[in-house]
């Protein structure tokens, strides 16, 4: 049994869809106790049992962290990616018994700080939804600059707005209306945590203005679930248990060794959190890596992968499970 | 150089530029040295947005040195009480992106740092580098009172007088290692006084 992945068994009692692109999934326990208690920007990963397959995604927990009665996520459908979305959109329904994962936090508040700037994009406002409401209830300090498509596009705007007033600054791609950034990074007072979820480019740019503008690193969080990505069918022999298998274009390496019975640690399924990472043995090819937690130079090595999102191309790959 | 010994003992390192336009030095005596040392390592125009508080001690040395940085602001001060007030009122005007960089004595960058944390900076986000004496500021678990420059063990708390055995453990929150009676079972019980923190 992999880390911290304690499962849950839950019921989904409401499908909402939101917009053209989302649809927000409220989970309860079967059994009717209360869910357990997390903090914001804690994410569960759900089990997608589709057919013969199963999808491990995880999704942030969007509800407030006061009320444990029931667990909301939502979900924005992606056309082209290996379906677990689509499986959400198109197969779960009210009344459906699903498993999810305890939740685990990987972009936790940090309590010290004396004020708490978010930056959304898209569907990465969802951590944010739980994050402001623990805030909101503790009377802490936050303020939320939130970058949509188009309003119709701008998931939970309305709500917020209506929340948090003033706290909450929206800007419209469509309207071509951006995030001053630098001015915005250059006029918080001392003891200001920076929070980002959105996109790998904004996450990417946020940061590398916040640490050019001398923000302490320790005072920037981000989070970066990458989705595993599809690509070319490869095999993989598993040396300590013995086994080889295939991984499907759809698959990602790390379903494909439990669906070959072999059970390693997980927490984000995400490529950030580093519980799966997994020594190389030798392989003829090569890696795609697609994850945020080995380093450069782990990744030119040849000697580790994390099975959750990276990818090989080539003749042989054998890794030390 | 001080020595690792347990978790709560301050461990310094070695001031480097960070990234920014704003950076506050704070340093006494021989800490010059070590900003004059990193400016040679600083990229060009590093100190256009500097602003250095300078604590020169009794020796009134290094002064020509840190005005020959060029930064935007220098300001001396006779001791780290009298230039509080400008300090705390730096920071309670500064915004992110001022980074803070600390040199000299274990007291000077302990006091600096303890108003620093309370101005919401992480104790990680400082550079610090040790220079010059080091001479401890000692809290007396017993009575609370804290003595300057401490360089005996044991050592005499100025307050209430009882025979101390200065710890390595430290608290960021007063800024002080603290202080514990050597000779609690048996007051007669002297041991011998060596001077250890220079």
């Amino acid at each position: 049994m992999s880390t911290g992945t304690t499962k849950l068994d839950v019921v989904v009692s409401d499908v909402v869809p939101v917009n053209e692109l989302v649809t927000r999934f409220h989970f309860r326990r079967r059994d009717g106790q209360l869910l357990p208690t997390f903090s914001g920007g804690a994410h569960v990963v759900v089990e997608m049992r589709d057919g013969g397959r199963t999808r491990l995604n995880p999704y942030s927990l969007m509800g407030s962290p006061l009320d444990t009665r029931e667990y909301t996520i939502s979900v924005r459908r992606d056309d082209v990616g290996r379906g677990g979305s689509l499986f959400m959109h198109r197969s779960v329904r009210p009344g459906l018994e699903m498993v999810i994962s305890y939740p685990v936090n990987l972009f936790s508040l940090d309590l010290r700080a004396r004020k708490h700037l978010m930056l959304a994009g898209g569907i990465g406002i969802t951590p944010f939804m739980a994050q402001t409401a623990q805030l909101a209830a503790e009377g802490g300090n936050f303020e939320l600059h939130y970058t949509c498509r188009t309003a119709s596009l701008g998931t939970y705007a309305d709500v917020l707005r209506e929340r948090y007033d003033r706290r909450i600054r929206l800007y419209h791609d469509d309207l071509d209306e951006r995030i001053e950034l630098d001015r915005l990074l250059s006029t918080q007072p001392l003891g200001t945590h920076l929070y980002v979820c959105g996109p790998a480019g904004m996450i990417n740019w946020v940061r590398d203005r916040a640490a050019a503008l001398g923000w302490p690193a320790e005072t920037v969080h981000f989070e970066h679930f990458a989705a595993p990505q599809p690509g070319l069918p490869f095999d993989v022999t598993l040396a300590v248990s013995g086994k080889t298998t295939r991984v499907d274009e759809q698959q990602s390496l790390l379903e494909a060794i439990e669906a070959a019975g072999v059970d390693p640690p997980y927490l984000c399924r995400g490529g950030v959190c580093g519980q799966c990472e997994t020594n190389v043995i030798s392989y003829d090819g090569k890696f795609i890596h697609n994850d945020h937690w080995l380093s450069e130079e782990d990744h030119r090595s040849g000697c580790k992968i994390m099975p959750c999102v990276s990818r090989f191309e080539g003749r042989s790959l054998v890794l030390e499970r | 150089m001080a020595a690792k010994s347990i978790i709560s003992r301050p461990v310094y390192g070695t001031l480097s530029p960070q990234p920014g336009k704003h950076h506050l030095f704070i340093a006494d005596a021989e800490g010059a040295l070590a900003i004059s040392d990193m400016a040679g390592r600083a990229p060009a125009g590093f100190f256009d947005g500097a602003e250095i508080d300078f604590i020169p001690g009794p020796g009134g040395k290094h002064i020509a040195a840190l005005e020959a940085l060029k930064p935007a602001q220098f300001h001396q001060a006779p001791s780290f009480a009298s230039l509080l007030p400008r300090l705390k009122q730096t920071l309670a005007n500064a915004h992110m992106g001022l980074r803070l960089y600390l040199a000299g004595t274990e007291g000077l960058i302990g006091q600096a740092m303890q108003v620093a944390l309370e101005a919401g900076i992480d104790h990680t986000s400082i550079q610090t580098e040790h220079r010059g004496s080091l001479a401890r500021r000692m809290q007396c678990v017993h009575c609370k009172g804290i003595t300057e420059n401490v360089t005996t063990q044991p050592a005499t708390c100025a307050h209430c007088g009882l025979l101390l055995l200065v710890r390595d453990h430290y608290s960021r929150r007063v800024a002080a290692f603290q202080g514990v009676c050597i000779n609690a079972e048996d007051r007669s019980e002297i041991p011998p006084m060596e001077e250890i923190f220079r």
